[in-house]
């Protein structure tokens, strides 16, 4: 057995030394220097998320030579990561996942410090993430990477290139999967591409009601229709078991009463949380490409991705990497704002309802603003009371063909500045 | 890193004049945390001037704590430069309580030095209510308050419940907040 105290530092990294000791005809830009080797050992770098793809990233992070990790992630462990979260064991379950994670790297690699953030990203505020070199992100949460990419674009300030922090984003649904590198402000960003994303299919009302035929169907009756019925304005929350097990049993009694079968604890779990089953070769494959674009980005030793690399599983192992191109009216890195044409005589609520289903913006419960007054809001209670006889008016009652309104949304990370031009 | 540093400066070349939006980012904040708040049964806003979203009062009517039975109204300002200052927010009624002065001045640590960006007006309400529930003596701006808090929790009741229906503390008179 080999005696791990008497690896030299060029034993353990030699791998990476290869890469990092030689020049390249591909890139004959780099230059090998004993400073890179010390700058991936020292500079920071923040990994959120900690569950299959952040796995993943850590370990890869660490077996590249990256030597001082952070990582944050809000959630415990649950016996149903464990096949794939392969930094947890049974003995884990409800601890939280960043702060296992992290031990378990630390013990598990020599000279690596992986520091946990057992909290939501929220929580954290700019100079914590003005400290980090790179972040790399392996969430699930379309509401979490809006959020961080809009506070790193906001970051930035462009007479200081400090501010500037590369960001990778890992994502996987079934057996797909993206990497891409975002250098905000500067190349495309999160919110550039947020038309690539299709509405998550609900299911219709109606049907859910009246005649229901599928599980899905009694599990959205459960959560849309019964909920509030049994638990008036308590929000439900996905992350509660005892939550997930109301539903379940109000769904099962719905399903036996139409003799539907099907319903099960995870596939509720699964219609409520939007879960898609999550694949452990998609997200060893979109992490080692993360983690990949992460050394050459820290090194230089290769050119980075320009900018996004796309992989399907599907019938066939495949990958396309193309250059995402910067949207002009995008919202977070752009300065100008969104167009949009809507006829004047249509009702504010109207537009409201439009702008929910529209797939590019997808809000929820917006609020409207013209030159800082309100035009409608869903809070406070006695404000949205005051404001709402104006859903009623039709637009051009409200404010002029070219006026910036400014709409807010818990889906959107701050707002959208949308110049409306009244038809 | 070195290459990006050089790329950044290419679009620098580039960038040309940013425009700014019409609206400031502190007004688009406060649109943004008033549109999500969720507020608790003991709260009520009121906006004096609805089109004014920089400007509104906060009701809280505790419903546990030594301050039970009494409804509290707070003024809230916030500037243009919100979220990187604080909102300042002041207490409209002469209440006797170690934290808030005779003159509505509140002490609240996330009002002040413990205050960032991330926080929300949301954040501000919540840390309004627990000082109504938990009035915290080793802070005070009203130290005789604060001393009686200390010294004899169950007087320090009393010149409550006495304080809230407008009698005198130690001398002082304070405001009738009984809730109707
Ligand atoms: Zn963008």
């Amino acid at each position: 057995m080999v005696d791990t105290q008497t690896i030299t530092d060029h034993e353990r990294w030699a791998g990476v030394y290869k890469l990092l000791d030689r020049t390249s005809r591909i890139h004959p830009e780099f230059e090998p220097q004993e400073e890179i080797k010390e700058f991936i050992k020292t500079c920071k770098i923040l990994v959120i998320g900690a569950g299959g793809l952040g796995c993943e990233i850590l370990k890869n992070l660490a077996l590249s030579g990256f030597g001082d990790i952070h990582v944050i992630d809000m959630d415990t462990i649950d016996v149903s990561n464990l096949n794939r979260q392969f930094l947890f064991r049974r003995a884990d379950v409800g601890k939280p996942k960043a702060v296992t994670a992290a031990a378990f790297v630390n013990k598990r690699v020599q000279g690596v410090t992986v520091t946990p953030h057992y909290c939501k990203i929220q929580d954290k505020d700019e100079d914590f993430y003005q400290e980090f070199a790179l972040i790399i992100c392996g969430l699930d949460s379309i509401e979490a990477r809006r959020w961080i990419n809009a506070t790193l674009v906001g970051m930035r300030d462009e007479d200081n290139p400090d501010t500037l922090k590369p960001l990778i984003d890992g994502g996987t649904e079934g057996f797909k999967g993206q990497a891409r590198v975002i250098l905000p402000g500067i190349t495309s960003c999160y919110e550039c591409s947020m038309d690539m994303l299709s509405k998550p299919t609900g299911f219709p009302l109606c049907t859910i009601a009246n005649t229901p035929r599928l599980p899905e169907h009694c599990i959205e009756w459960a959560s849309v229709l019964e909920w509030s019925n049994k638990h008036g304005d308590r929000k439900m929350d996905t992350d509660d078991p005892k939550d997930i097990q109301w539903l379940y049993e109000t769904a099962l009694a719905r399903a036996k009463q139409y003799n539907i079968q099907g319903v099960t604890y995870s596939l509720t779990q699964g219609v409520v949380k939007n879960i898609i089953p999550a694949i452990a070769a998609t997200n060893a494959i979109v992490a080692a490409s993360c983690c990949n674009e992460a050394l050459k980005i820290a090194t230089t030793c290769a050119k980075n991705l320009d900018n996004y690399m796309m992989y399907s599983g599907n019938d066939s192992v495949y990958t396309y990497t193309f250059e995402h191109q910067r949207k002009d009216d995008c919202p977070v890195c752009s300065n100008s704002s969104t167009k949009l044409d809507f006829r004047g005589d249509k009702t504010l609520e109207e537009f409201m309802d439009y702008l929910k289903e529209k797939p590019d913006i997808q809000l929820k419960r917006p609020g409207f603003a013209v030159g800082g007054k309100p035009l409608y809001l869903q809070a406070p209670k006695q404000l949205e009371e005051a404001l709402r006889p104006n859903l009623v008016k039709p637009l051009k009652e409200l404010f002029s063909s070219g006026d910036e309104v400014t709409i807010t949304d818990s889906t959107l990370p701050f707002s959208l500045q949308a110049v409306v031009t009244l038809t | 890193m070195i290459k990006i540093w050089s790329m950044k400066k290419e679009s620098l070349a580039t960038a040309g004049d940013k425009k700014k939006p019409k609206v400031s980012a502190g007004q688009i904040r406060v649109q943004k945390d008033l549109n999500e708040l969720d507020l608790p049964k003991t709260m009520k806003m009121t906006f004096p001037a609805p089109e004014d979203l920089l400007n509104f009062e906060l009701e809280i009517s505790p419903d546990e704590g030594f301050y039970a039975g009494g409804t509290f109204k707070f003024s809230f300002a916030v500037n243009g430069n919100y979220p990187h200052d604080a909102p300042s927010v002041k207490c409209l009624q002469k209440i006797y309580h170690p934290n808030i002065q005779a003159d509505g001045k509140i002490c609240l640590n996330i009002l002040r030095e413990d205050w960032k960006p991330v926080l929300t007006l949301n954040s501000v309400m919540v840390g309004l209510q627990y000082l109504l529930l938990e009035p915290n003596a080793d802070d005070p701006l009203n130290k005789e308050a604060a001393d009686d808090l200390r010294n004899n929790r169950r007087a320090f009741e009393q010149n409550v419940h006495k304080s809230i229906r407008g009698g005198s503390v130690n001398g002082v008179a304070y405001d009738n907040v009984i809730s109707k």
